[in-house]
């Protein structure tokens, strides 16, 4: 029998935040990494492994049966709303319920599970320090995200069915960088798009300390659901004038029908449902994180957004080169 | 039929005009010495002149180095984040654009006048007002008389209804000048911070009540008792007197107000030929009595039971105030 060796799994690597854990895990801890996606890890560290297939597939158990694994962060939940919903509706349950059943099965102590700070959805009526025992009403007006928030719950409901395994959920703000997200890509527009009469105040953080998040809530003991917020809360108009780019004033009345139509005939990018989030705000109370995890922040809100708008060359360090190698990632 | 010059022609509309009103009058209200048509317009034309008198003066603006130290003042207590904003959307320095606007509302269009205002204590504070007058000018005015009148200058956090924060505007200027979405947990955390918190707990039930129904109260919510109670903060009551008159509801169009998600949608007397604009309130005159603070102690999830009758005395001291501004007060307008 071959000796079981112990090491740290990785879903969804080939993201951008995937690709970043998995360099600081595998530098800075210097423990044995494996990576799970369907897409490529461009450049990876030589002795990171990568399974490049479905983590719905029987090839991805063989990993968790012949080997020990310590900790799966399972950061590959997919948010896409231009994918098609079907594929990305089982993408995500089966794949989450996939790994807690593999986390059950084969004595694995500790699950990361990355979720997202828009479980809760921008309301009108919302605190203004939202908790983590908020309701989940992210899917009330926008239908794409009740998978996220039906993974989120499929991890909570481990707390209680497996308290062998120390399950956590990190609900982390609007995550800055040289991502792919809704957040990231609107700072990108060449003139931004706001509501006239609305400016929500919005919460947002760097990758690397989302990345910083997920590392900490790796420590042994910890479990449970924890908002990750970084900086300050700040006005959306504020944040553009930060990202240095002009605003394009729109009236709310008329706007979710025709963006709604444009976005059927594929010329928008992002369904109506999305313009909630630049109409209410969702601030989280990132209090509890602070005190159990003792997460701090580390990156202010202008190195997010310098880090959001420097997409094509990213080097993996911010301006100023803050404590990180001058590693070359490619562009996405 | 001789030709009539135009000035006779007036003078006999206005003849006939005179016979109806008084009769009208004295079917109304046969007891009344003085036609209420021609106090009115004796009230209003006084008004006009002191509004006129107000502003040719100037001495209703706040001056420029009085807003810099209030401002100042009210920078130093505040946790604010790096960009000047607080958790809950409020930035002193957009109150900037605001004064002038304040010191209009107050000091000329409803001339308000303050009664023991600096009954305020320092620190956490929860100020408890009735509410009248369709749109909430009176929270305006108490806001306003904070910031420009009280010593040192407060900023109360109004508390304001779950719908108007889907109205453009609530997004950004109303969050800006310190006003939160009125929620129990937003108004706690508020306290805690030790700041000056104002509620209406009679709520959208007040404010869009019929003109038949002006001065009387409707019923108060509870909720600001049970934090008063949990964060232990001191209460001071307010009354607003003349809110009332300065826009008539002949009554609420239900079915449209439900279509556009509104909590009412009066009817006043000018709606027909001034559309929205009759919504502007008259110029009233404001007199806001600021009663003793109040201090209650007992257990913040009693029954409701127990704490009606800390409701009750929170009400009562309201009322005493208003029945004083309604014997006080020589008309509507002035």
């Amino acid at each position: 029998m071959v000796r079981k060796q112990s090491l740290v799994v990785i879903t969804g690597v080939g993201g951008r935040l995937g690709q970043l854990l998995a360099r600081r895990l595998h530098r800075q801890e210097g423990v044995q990494v494996a990576g799970i996606d369907r897409r490529a890890f461009p450049r990876k560290p030589v002795d990171v492994e990568h399974l490049r297939i479905d983590l719905r597939r029987k090839g991805a158990e063989e990993l968790f049966r012949t080997r020990q694994v310590d900790v799966i962060f399972h950061l590959g939940v997919m948010h896409d709303p231009r994918k098609d919903t079907r594929e990305h509706h089982t993408w995500n349950i089966r794949g989450t319920q996939q790994i807690l059943e593999f986390a059950h099965r084969y004595n694995v102590p500790k699950v990361v599970i990355l979720s997202t700070g828009d479980v809760y959805g921008p309301a009108g009526d919302n605190p203004s320090f939202i908790t983590e025992d908020a309701p989940l009403l992210g899917a009330q007006r926008f239908a794409a995200l009740r998978d996220l928030i039906a993974v989120d719950m499929t991890a909570q409901s481990w707390f209680w069915k497996h308290p062998e395994i120390e399950t956590v959920v990190l609900r982390p703000a609007h995550i800055l960088g040289a991502t792919h997200n809704a957040v990231s890509n609107y700072l990108r527009l060449p003139r931004v798009p706001v509501l006239m009469g609305f400016d929500p105040m919005l919460q947002v953080l760097h990758e690397e300390d989302a990345v910083a998040a997920v590392l900490a809530a790796a420590t042994p003991g910890v479990r449970g659901v924890f908002n990750i917020v970084g900086p300050d809360a700040l006005p959306l108009r504020k944040l553009i004038e930060v990202a240095g780019k002009e605003t394009l004033e729109l009236p709310h009345v008329l706007l979710p029908a025709v963006v709604n139509r444009l976005f059927q005939m594929r010329f928008a990018e992002f369904p109506a449902a999305e313009l909630d989030y630049i109409r209410y705000a969702a601030t989280m109370d990132g209090s509890r994180a602070r005190e159990v995890l003792r997460f701090r922040h580390v990156y202010g809100v202008r190195e997010a957004v310098a880090a959001a708008l420097r997409r094509d060359i990213f080097d993996g360090s911010v301006e100023g080169g803050r404590k990180s190698p001058r590693l070359r990632t490619t562009r996405f | 039929m001789p030709r009539r010059t135009l000035h006779e022609r007036y003078a006999r509309l206005h003849k006939l005009g005179m016979q109806a009103a008084n009769q009208l009058q004295a079917f109304v209200s046969p007891e009344q010495e003085r036609p209420l048509w021609q106090q009115l317009s004796e009230e209003l034309g006084e008004a006009t002149q002191d509004i006129a008198a107000l502003l040719l003066s100037g001495t209703w603006r706040t001056p420029d180095e009085e807003v810099d130290r209030r401002i100042a003042q009210l920078l130093q207590g505040q946790h604010l984040g790096e960009f000047g904003v607080d958790p809950f959307g409020y930035a002193p320095e957009s109150l900037r654009v605001m004064v002038p606007i304040m010191d209009f509302l107050l000091r000329v269009w409803f001339r308000a006048e303050c009664f023991d205002l600096n009954r305020v204590p320092e620190g956490r504070v929860l100020l408890i007002a009735n509410h009248s007058g369709q749109l909430p000018f009176d929270g305006m005015a108490i806001g306003s008389a904070m910031l420009l009148e009280h010593e040192p200058p407060r900023i109360a956090r109004t508390m304001v209804e779950k719908f108007a924060t889907a109205l453009p505007g609530f997004g950004d200027l109303v969050y800006r000048c310190g006003s939160v979405t009125g929620l129990p947990d937003n108004c706690r955390r508020l306290l805690e911070n030790d700041e000056c918190v104002l509620v209406f707990p009679e709520g959208a039930r007040g404010i869009a009540k019929p003109f038949r129904e002006r001065y009387r109260m409707t019923a108060f919510g509870q909720g600001f008792m049970r934090l008063a109670l949990e964060t232990n903060t001191p209460i001071v009551p307010i009354a607003v007197v003349g809110a009332e008159e300065q826009t008539i509801n002949l009554g609420n169009l239900e079915l449209l107000a439900r279509l556009l998600h509104f909590p009412s949608m009066p009817i006043t007397p000018g709606m027909a030929f001034l559309g929205p604009l009759a919504m502007v309130p008259s110029p009233v005159k404001y007199r806001i009595y600021f009663g003793e603070p109040m201090t209650f102690e007992g257990d913040p999830n009693d029954d409701e039971a127990v704490i009606a009758p800390k409701v009750a005395a929170v009400k009562a001291s309201i009322q005493t105030m208003m029945d004083r501004g309604l014997r006080e007060r020589r008309g509507y307008f002035v």
